[in-house]
Order: structure tokens, then sequence, then C-alpha cells
């Protein structure tokens, strides 16, 4: 049944989980969509057998707003302050993704300033993008005070973020051909000062964590996926990562400056829960070093390539993937030659790592199921679009 | 106590009755409140461990919170689903904070303040705790939803098997005291010249644990996994009647410090109660002005903070905290020149409290410090080390103790042999499980 499914079989409309004949023990639990730990309006059915999962389905769409609907009928330009509204605790990794597909598509390249900005801008997103996970996952297990320490570290990327483009969550910091804005006074003061704090604040979480007994055993072994699973679901980022396969968009098809700094993709061998926590915890690390070694060094020159003020790519398609921090972000966009895209499609990395939600939850607890979906790291906004 | 009774006013015939009553209303009237400050208590001190202010609004420093809550909670519309269980919903959060509230009928808050010295007060209170688990699965099945049911399981389960290692661990004490009585078991602390803590600190450990697992707190807080069952047996719960579920569960907390406090922290005894030094030129206790000194030293505190406050109403309240601690420093000073039953009475509820504080800010630490067990984690420990480990305790303790009576070995050296080879029990059980655990992970596995 789980194959089937894999590959689309609920799209019928009826769902898997009510027409299998209940057995006696056995009762549906309705987790979600307004469910403390559901993520946003993530909505998941279970068969229970006591507090053991039987089977599975998400139910998603609570959150769809047609983005892809509304590129077509915007301009480039226009379209690119709405990608910030699919994964919003990650709106400048959506940013760099698509103006880097549009780029491509009008064959044009963005200066060198512009993208180390923007490495360092994206990096520094990830890591408040791990750290919102990272507190949320942790507060889903029942460790209430790790969220308010990443919080208080996330804060200071948010004021850098607000310190250079206005906005705190949906940036928009990014322009088609390069930045807007030059980079503010002090600009690489800040980011310094708060990577070398951050080094220290990471091992504090560690401490709170890491070796603790409970923690590990509510993750150790829990939703566990394979690489040859994960591969064949198409799940990307951290969750691939931590099966083992060393894949990164930022190694395989380097695009912004990640060419120029060094760093590590960190995997983990079992693909569990833990693995994937100390993966994300790691990945904070090698970002933090990114940025480090990227703001050293920000060469000077201009910051906008010239693409004129009326974006007219010429007809054709193009397939941008980006690293974002919950796996491959890409931009499909077919281009009719007009100043609006013919067609849209996002493939956004939440949407896709949820299908693998299914394989991990089965025969597991109803308190795992809770710490699969925070493994996972979905946001709603980009499942749902 | 009689003179507060004023015979002559009353018949004789209710008079036995009287005081019992009264501490009855004042206990009724006064949990409530203490609880609803407990909570900013809680918030205040999760606050501090998280790195932020917690309640600041609602009077100065959050100190009308408590209020702000119940008056909402009273104004709140009384819903009760469509498909629920009517009567049983209405009756189960009465069970539960009836029950928890009958418990302090037994419990002594210091020498003169006791409704009922029974001579089995320990197991009545037990028994009469245990009883609110009624309310609790009951409302779960009642409410008519998953998540209430499984909460209600959980907490069923979770019942069964720590009341167990919890009352395990405490017969260790008892075995030491030789009564059930809470007035003879501090008196036989007093006796002995140790608080019981000492004489087995793995049977507190055992309590201490079963006590968090039993009242519900993380990391034990399963039937009410908020990230899990939304709110558990109490989902559909809201306004009055979950304020008393809300109730119950802080007075058991109460109640289980109360036990803890009584029967391994030395009751109201201060510390070193036999260290009888006096005060040069007076009767008075060395030892008996430490709480005086402690008050004065907030007060202090609350001094010199009070010029920094912000706002004028902040430093107000700030200077009337601090009068307000020199005021209990005096009356605590002042009761050591009264009548002994005054002396014991003032001095033993200020003792007996500050513990049972002491315990519940353990119970605060571990919960913002631990995440929550897994359900099937939660049963192994119970089953696999906590009663295992509480009955070689229990075994250890006897042994210890037959053996410094009949051979006459001093009981310090006995208990100390005992807690070591408990000990090494315990290290071994852990280690076991940690074999079986990786063991079922890597079935798993394959």
């Amino acid at each position: 049944m789980a194959d089937t499914r894999n590959n689309g079989g609920t799209w019928s409309g009826a769902s898997n989980v009510e027409t299998t004949v209940l057995g006696a023990d056995e009762i549906i639990l309705n987790m979600g969509p307004q469910h403390p730990s559901t993520h946003g309006v993530l909505r998941v059915k279970l068969k229970l057998d006591g507090e053991r999962v039987v089977d599975s389905e998400c139910i998603i769409g609570y959150l769809h707003r047609g983005v892809e609907k509304i590129a077509e009928h915007r301009s480039y330009q226009q379209f690119a302050p709405y990608v910030d509204r699919m994964d919003y605790v990650a709106a400048v990794s959506n940013g760099l993704g698509y103006c880097e597909a549009v780029e491509k598509l009008l064959g044009a390249e963005a200066p060198p300033r512009a993208r180390v900005v923007r490495t360092i801008l994206t990096e520094l997103q990830r890591i408040a993008s791990h750290l919102l996970w990272l507190g949320t996952h942790a507060l889903d297990i029942g460790a209430l005070t790790p969220v308010f320490y990443c919080f208080r570290e996330r804060e200071e990327i948010l004021k850098i973020f607000e310190k250079y483009c206005g906005a705190r969550l949906t940036t928009h910091a990014f322009r088609i051909g390069g930045l807007q804005y030059e980079t503010y006074d002090g600009f690489e003061a800040d980011v310094k000062r708060f990577c070398e704090d951050f080094a220290t604040k990471i091992d504090e979480y560690e401490t709170l964590l890491t070796e603790n007994r409970i923690w590990v055993g509510r993750t150790k072994g829990v939703g566990k996926l394979s690489a040859e699973d994960a591969i064949a679901l198409g799940v990307t980022g951290p969750v691939l990562r931590a099966s083992g396969v060393k894949w990164d968009i930022r190694k395989a098809m380097p695009y912004a400056a990640y060419d120029q700094y060094e760093f590590e993709i960190p995997t983990r061998p079992t693909g569990d829960t833990y693995d994937r926590y100390v993966v994300r915890m790691e990945e904070m690390r090698q970002s933090r070093r990114i940025c480090l070694q990227a703001v050293e060094n920000i060469p000077s020159g201009p910051i906008m390539a010239k693409v004129g003020k009326v974006l007219k790519p010429p007809p054709g398609e193009v397939y941008h993937a980006i690293e974002a921090p919950k796996g491959e972000l890409g931009y499909y966009i077919v281009s009719d030659g007009t100043t609006q895209p013919y067609r849209l499609r996002v493939r956004p990395p939440s949407f896709i790592n949820l299908q693998a939600f299914d394989r991990m939850a089965r025969g597991s607890l109803v308190a795992d199921v809770v710490a699969i979906i925070g493994t996972i790291d979905i946001v709603l906004g980009e499942v749902d679009r | 106590m009689s003179h507060l009774t004023m015979p002559h006013l009353i018949p004789t015939s209710i008079q036995p009755y009287v005081l019992p009553v009264l501490w009855g209303v004042v206990i009724v009237a006064v949990l409530p409140l203490l609880a609803g400050y407990i909570v900013l208590l809680e918030r205040k001190v999760m606050a501090d461990m998280q790195a932020r202010l917690g309640p600041m609004r609602v009077g100065p420093h959050g100190l009308l919170q408590p209020i702000a809550d119940a008056v909402k909670l009273l104004l709140k519309e009384d819903i009760i689903p469509h498909d629920a269980d009517r009567l049983m919903f209405w009756v189960a959060p009465l069970i539960s904070v009836t029950m928890a509230l009958l418990a302090y009928a037994a419990m002594p808050f210091g020498p003169a303040f006791q409704i009922a010295d029974l001579n089995v007060g320990l197991l009545f209170i037990l028994a009469i705790s245990s009883l609110g688990i009624y309310g609790i699965v009951l409302g779960g099945w009642a409410s008519n939803s998953h998540y209430s049911l499984l909460g209600a399981l959980r907490s069923a389960a979770q019942l069964v098997s720590y009341e167990t290692a919890a009352g395990l661990g405490l017969v260790s004490a008892l075995l030491l005291a030789g009564s059930l009585s809470m007035r003879e078991i501090v008196q036989a602390q007093y006796d002995q010249g140790e608080w019981f803590v000492f004489s087995v600190p793995i049977g507190f450990f055992i309590y201490l644990v079963g006590s968090i697992a039993e009242t519900n707190r993380a990391p034990f807080d399963l039937p009410e996994a908020e990230s899990e069952l939304v709110a558990g047996y109490m989902t559909e719960y809201s306004g009055f009647r979950w304020s008393l579920y809300f109730l119950a569960e802080y007075a058991n907390m109460i109640i289980v410090a109360g036990i803890a406090t009584t029967l391994f922290l030395g009751g109201w005894l201060r510390p070193f109660p036999r260290f009888n030094d006096r005060l040069p030129g007076t009767s008075v206790e060395i030892l008996d002005a430490l709480p005086s000194l402690v008050f004065l030293g907030v007060a202090a505190y609350c001094f010199w903070l009070a010029p920094k406050q912000p706002v004028k109403i902040q430093k107000l309240v700030m200077g009337l905290v601090g009068g307000l601690c020199v005021a209990l420093a005096a009356a605590l000073a002042g009761s050591l020149f009264a009548p002994d039953a005054v002396r014991l009475g003032v001095h033993g509820g200020f003792w007996f409290m500050a513990k049972v504080m002491a315990y519940l800010y353990a119970f605060l630490w571990i919960r913002f410090t631990f995440p929550r067990y897994r359900f099937d984690q939660l049963m192994r420990l119970g089953w696999r080390f906590l009663i295992p480990l509480a009955l070689v305790n229990l075994i250890a303790v006897a042994v210890a103790l037959v053996v410094s009576q009949e051979w006459g070995w001093h009981p310090r050296v006995t208990t100390i042999l005992a807690t070591l080879a408990t000990l090494s029990v315990a290290v071994w059980l852990a280690s076991s499980d940690e074999k079986h655990e990786t063991a079922i992970r890597t079935a798993d596995g394959e």
C-alpha cells in the first residue's frame, strides 16, 4: 500500500486511512490542522492500535494560496516578494533561488560583490531556519527551554536582516540581477560578532540535548529512513544527508559564491531523528564558517548587473535549484518572451520531504509522530504554496 | 491550642470539631490562592531559566497575574461537548479536586497546624490522593474525545506504575521511623538526630522521581503532553472545570512535597534540630534566628532594588515587599520570646513551607531542563529500573536496621553500607537496561 501511496495514490480523493476497515482495537486519530505541534496547518490522520501507528496519511492544502498561479499574472520583478511567503522562516533563501533562476533565464549574472553578500545573508538565514527548527523540535519532544535560547540568537540574525533591508521575516532582500541595497556601515562587524558569539551558543544547545538520556532515547532509532528510500522518495537536504547520502547542491552545482569557500557536508549513517539533529547542528557550524570566510573578503564593485527596467526574457525554459535550509529548492520557469512567466513551478523541499512521513511514522508511537513531523522540518507555507 | 477556641462561648459537645473545621476552611480558602501564586512562581522561575522576564504586565512584576487568571477562568463560558457524558464530565473534576483537598486533612504544616493526627496518617494521604486518578480517568473517558481518552489511559497506567515505586521508596523511610503517623515520623527524625534523606538517600531519590510522575509533571507529563495530545485528559475542559483540574494538580504537588518533607526532610524541624546552643544571656537558640536573618536579607535586597525600578508604583511596591519581609522577620524573631507552643508553631510552619518550596523548586527545575519521556520508555523506567531498585533498597535498609540492632553496629555505618550496595545494584540495572535498549534498537533496524 505504501508504495502506491508514495507514487501519488491518494490523489484520487479517497482517503486510504478512512476506507480501510478498522480492527477491534483501532481508532482513527485526527491530528491537526489545529494541533500544537503540526507546525502550522498540517493534518495527519493516524490509524492507531493503542498508541502504535498502524497507518498514517498527511492531508495538506490548508494554506494553499496559489502562488504558482499568481506568478503567471505578475511581472518577473513583481513576483519576487511572493516567494518570500512560501518558506517564510527562510525567506532570503527563497529569494535567492528565484532571483538566480530568472537571471539564468535572462542570461545575466549578478556582480561578484552581490554574490558574496547574497551568500552571507543566505547562510545567516540557514542558521536562523535551523535555530527555529531546533527550538520547535525540542519543544515538541518536551524540552521547554532550548526554544528561547534559539530565538535569542535568531533575533540577532533578524536584526542584521532588518538593518540591511528593513524587514525581518519576509525580507525581499535580493533583486533580479543583484542587490538593491548596499550593505550598511558595520555590516561586516555585525556578522563577525554574531559568528564569533554563535560558536559557544551552539555548544550551549548541545549541552542541553546531545548527551541527554531522555533526548537520545526519544530520537535514536525513531523515524528511520534508509538511503535507498530517501533517494527513491526524492528527499533532499539534511534529511537526505542524515541517511548517509553526501549530496549538497552548494558543492554539487555551486551557485552564488559557494565555490570560493571551504566547508564540509556533514553526513550521518543511520538516518534516524537523532542523526538528523546532529547533521543540522553541524550544518549550523559550517554555515558560520562560510559566513566568517565570506565576510573577511567582500569584493568591492557594483551590486547590480545591467538587466534593464523591464524584464523580457527570451522564450525558453530554465530550472535552477539551490540548497535551501530544508533541502533542494528549485524553480522551473517557462518564458514565452513576455514580461510575465508563462508557467512557474516551484520544487519545494518541505513538500517532497513530507512524503517520507508515512515511511518513517508507521509502527512508531504517537509521541514519535510529533518527533518525526519536527525532524522533517516542514513549513506549511511551502508545502501548500 | 484550646485557648484559641474560646471555650466559654462554644457548647462543649461541638468543641472538638471547631478547630479542625476552622483549619479546613482556612486550607480550602488559602490553597487556591497559594496554587495561583505557585503558578506565578513557576512562570517566573521558568522565565529566569529561559532568559526572559515572564509576567510583567498585571501588577508590578506580574504580582497580580494569578488574580487576573482566576477571574478570567471564572468568567469563561461553560462548555460541555455535545457528545460528552454530561454527568461524568461534570463530576470528574470535582473528584480530582476533592480528593486533592481531602488529603490535606492529615498533612501537618508544622507542629501546631494539622487537622487530624491520624495514626495511619501517611496511609490516609496516599490512599486519598491516589483516588484523584478517578477524576482524570473519568474526565478523559467522559469527554468522548480521542486525545482525552489517550491521556486518561496514559495517566492510569502511569499512576499504577509509579505509585508502586514511590510507595516502596517511602517504606524505606518508614522502616526507620517505625510509625505511620506524620507527627511521629518527624519526631523519629528528631530522636535519631538526622533527616531520613541522609539515611536513605536512594529512597528519597525514588520518591522524588515517583512523585513527579504521580503528579504528571514534566518529564513525566505524558497524560497532558501538550505537543502530542493537545492537553490530554483536559482537552475538552475549559473555564472553571479546567481550573479545578489545575487546582487539583497544584494541590497534589504540595501534597507530595509535604510527604517528602515529612518523611525525608525532617518535616518542621530546622536544620541541626539538636544543636541547642543558646544566645548568651537569653533562652533563644542560635539557629532559631536563621529565618529572621533570611527575611532581613531579602528585605535588604528589596530596599536596594527599590530606587532602581523604572516606574514610581514599582518603587513603591518593591519598598512594600521589603517592608513585608521586615515585618515577617520581626514576627519570626518575636515568636522566639513567646510561649513554646506559639514559637514552635510559627517556626515549624516556616521550616515546613520552606522545605516544601525547595522541593517544588526542584520540580520546576527538572521540568525546564528535560525533554519528555515516551510512553514505553516511561514504563520501562518504572518497571525495569525504579521498582526493582526500590525493592533492593528496601531490603538493604531492613538488613541494615537488623544489623545495627542485633550486632550493635553504628546505624550510620550500616545505612551507608546499605546505600552503597543499592547504588551498585542501580548501576547494574542501568547498564543492563542500556543493553536491552540497544538490543531493541538494532532489532528494529534489521
